[in-house]
């Protein structure tokens, strides 16, 4: 790549503390535009703390950053302008339907044509059927395709994805993770935290380690799995695991 | 204020009234409490209490109309928790969205709530007799009461809807306001109370709201009782939303 473009996310020396508890002690990290960005870290390792304060949602005690070049401190409404954040729970209004949820968001964001938006992603997300139901009636999957689609209104150049497929059945999970991908082809800049190893190892481009309160690493997959000694050659027996047996059993493309 | 304010709040209104038109069993069992109040005490006590007034469902409704609005806030307490809880709050808060908004059509949609409830027991009570000669005046400076009454809740319901941890924790605020109405001029003269029972009840706002509705529908002069009344009403109004508005952006930083 030659083209100079400023990286779609750049921290640094983010600090944030609640009370006592100093969650985060000076992050710095930079997403590249287009690329997947995971966040790994174990439960309350503070990733969902940066999570807000990259979407304006927290205020930082310390430190800088920008999103998509814009300050998250003083360009606040630049900053909306340019994000869409998928939160840890599926974000959607149950009572709505799910074609109402995506007029909802699309009026919300001020675009014009909210029905012809909601259509075509209901279709893009195979929702088309269920598009008229309420989402009450929706599984777990579904639910998250629909919180993924109303992230999408908007072409937003960031996504924020905070655990996307926590509580998801596998079945749901790669439907996420297609999603995901799908995303980033199309050229958006996605940050994700995830508290599973293959997660990040499946979709990320660049993975970094949230570990009390700072990134403790940070680097593609490759460049990670070099920190620890060479690979071994050993020899064994590839036995399927339980999730090839689920997935072959009840019958999913993946 | 952001230029999108006045839109963003319709479409979000729209949002929360589709609520209400798709479970209006919460207008239901918001007007429900009220008319079965009505009913025992018109119909059980209400022969042996002796107000002075010709008629008791006359003498009562004012303080039934109250104790339906105390209940319906409870809902936008609800409501709001509910927001807030799902993660759609936060989904709003991160759009390109006036952020006022999302609190802004919280409080119509309890307005509009409360004021169809408000209707539902206001037509059972003329079922049961109610009967008022009043003017338009006297009706519309009633219905200014009620909508600054529940605006005033209103507000106070948004505080335990942001700040709440448990569903029962968010409405649980509503109980001693709906029996707060007991403790007034809306069943019985205050006069029959004993001392400190009475001061009390001369001096918290049901009594002084109760009086000037109570005088508004029987054609009596309002007297004092109506400044009180509205300067209870918006005493209560501006600093709940003062706390409100502090619990909003505490939420928010």
């Amino acid at each position: 790549m030659t083209t100079q473009q400023a990286p779609a996310i750049q921290v640094q020396g983010l600090e944030k503390s609640y009370k006592e508890l100093h969650v985060l002690r000076g992050v710095d990290f930079d997403v590249a535009r287009g690329s997947i960005f995971a966040l790994l870290g174990s439960n309350g390792a503070g990733k969902t703390t940066v999570v807000k304060i990259l979407s304006t949602l927290l205020k930082a005690d310390a430190g800088t950053a920008r999103v998509n070049g814009f300050d998250v401190a003083t360009q606040a409404a630049d900053v909306r302008e340019s994000i869409s954040l998928t939160g840890q729970f599926a974000a959607v209004d149950e009572i709505l339907s799910g074609r109402e949820n995506l007029v909802l968001v699309a009026r919300l964001r001020h675009l014009r044509n909210p029905g012809k938006i909601a259509d075509d992603l209901l279709e893009r997300f195979s929702l088309t059927e269920a598009g008229a139901r309420k989402v009450a009636t929706y599984s777990g999957g579904m639910r998250r395709r629909l919180d993924i689609a109303m992230s999408l209104i908007g072409d937003p150049p960031v996504i924020f994805l905070d655990e996307p497929t926590t509580g998801l059945d596998p079945q749901a999970r790669i439907e996420v993770w297609q999603a995901v991908r799908e995303l980033a082809d199309r050229g958006t800049t996605v940050l994700l935290t995830t508290q599973y190893l293959d997660e990040a190892e499946h979709l990320a481009d660049r993975i970094a380690i949230l570990h009390e309160g700072r990134i403790i690493v940070n680097g593609t997959l490759a460049e990670l799995k070099q920190l620890l000694p060479p690979a071994k050659i050993e020899y064994v027996e590839k036995q399927p695991t339980l999730e090839d047996v689920f997935l072959t059993l009840v019958g999913t493309k993946a | 204020m952001s230029k999108h304010f006045f839109g963003d709040t319709t479409v979000l209104l729209g949002r929360s009234l589709r609520h209400i038109t798709r479970s209006p069993d919460t207008i239901i069992t918001t007007a429900i409490m009220p008319i079965a109040m009505m009913l025992m005490f018109v119909y059980v006590f209400g022969g042996a209490i002796n107000t002075g007034a010709d008629s008791y469902v006359d003498y009562m409704l004012p303080g039934i109309l109250l104790i339906t609005v105390a209940s319906g806030i409870a809902y936008t307490a609800y409501r709001l928790f509910m927001d807030m809880k799902g993660g759609i709050f936060e989904r709003f808060q991160s759009m390109p969205t006036a952020r006022s908004s999302v609190l802004w059509a919280h409080v119509l949609t309890s307005l509009v709530a409360n004021v169809i409830s408000l209707g539902v027991v206001m037509g059972v009570a003329l079922l049961m007799g109610f009967r008022s000669a009043a003017g338009v005046l006297a009706w519309l400076s009633v219905a200014g009461i009620l909508i600054l009454f529940t605006l005033a809740l209103t507000w106070i319901a948004v505080i335990p809807g942001l700040s709440a941890t448990t569903v029962e924790g968010a409405s649980a605020f509503s109980y001693p306001l709906i029996f707060l109405p007991f403790l007034s001029s809306a069943f019985v003269p205050t006069a029959t109370m004993p001392g400190p029972v009475r001061a009390f009840a001369e001096h918290q706002p049901v009594t002084s709201i109760v009086n000037a509705i109570r005088a508004l529908f029987t054609q009596q002069p309002v007297g004092t009782d109506i400044w009180i009344a509205l300067a209870w009403c918006v005493g209560i109004l501006v600093v709940a939303y003062a706390f409100a508005m502090r619990t909003y952006r505490r939420k928010i930083s």
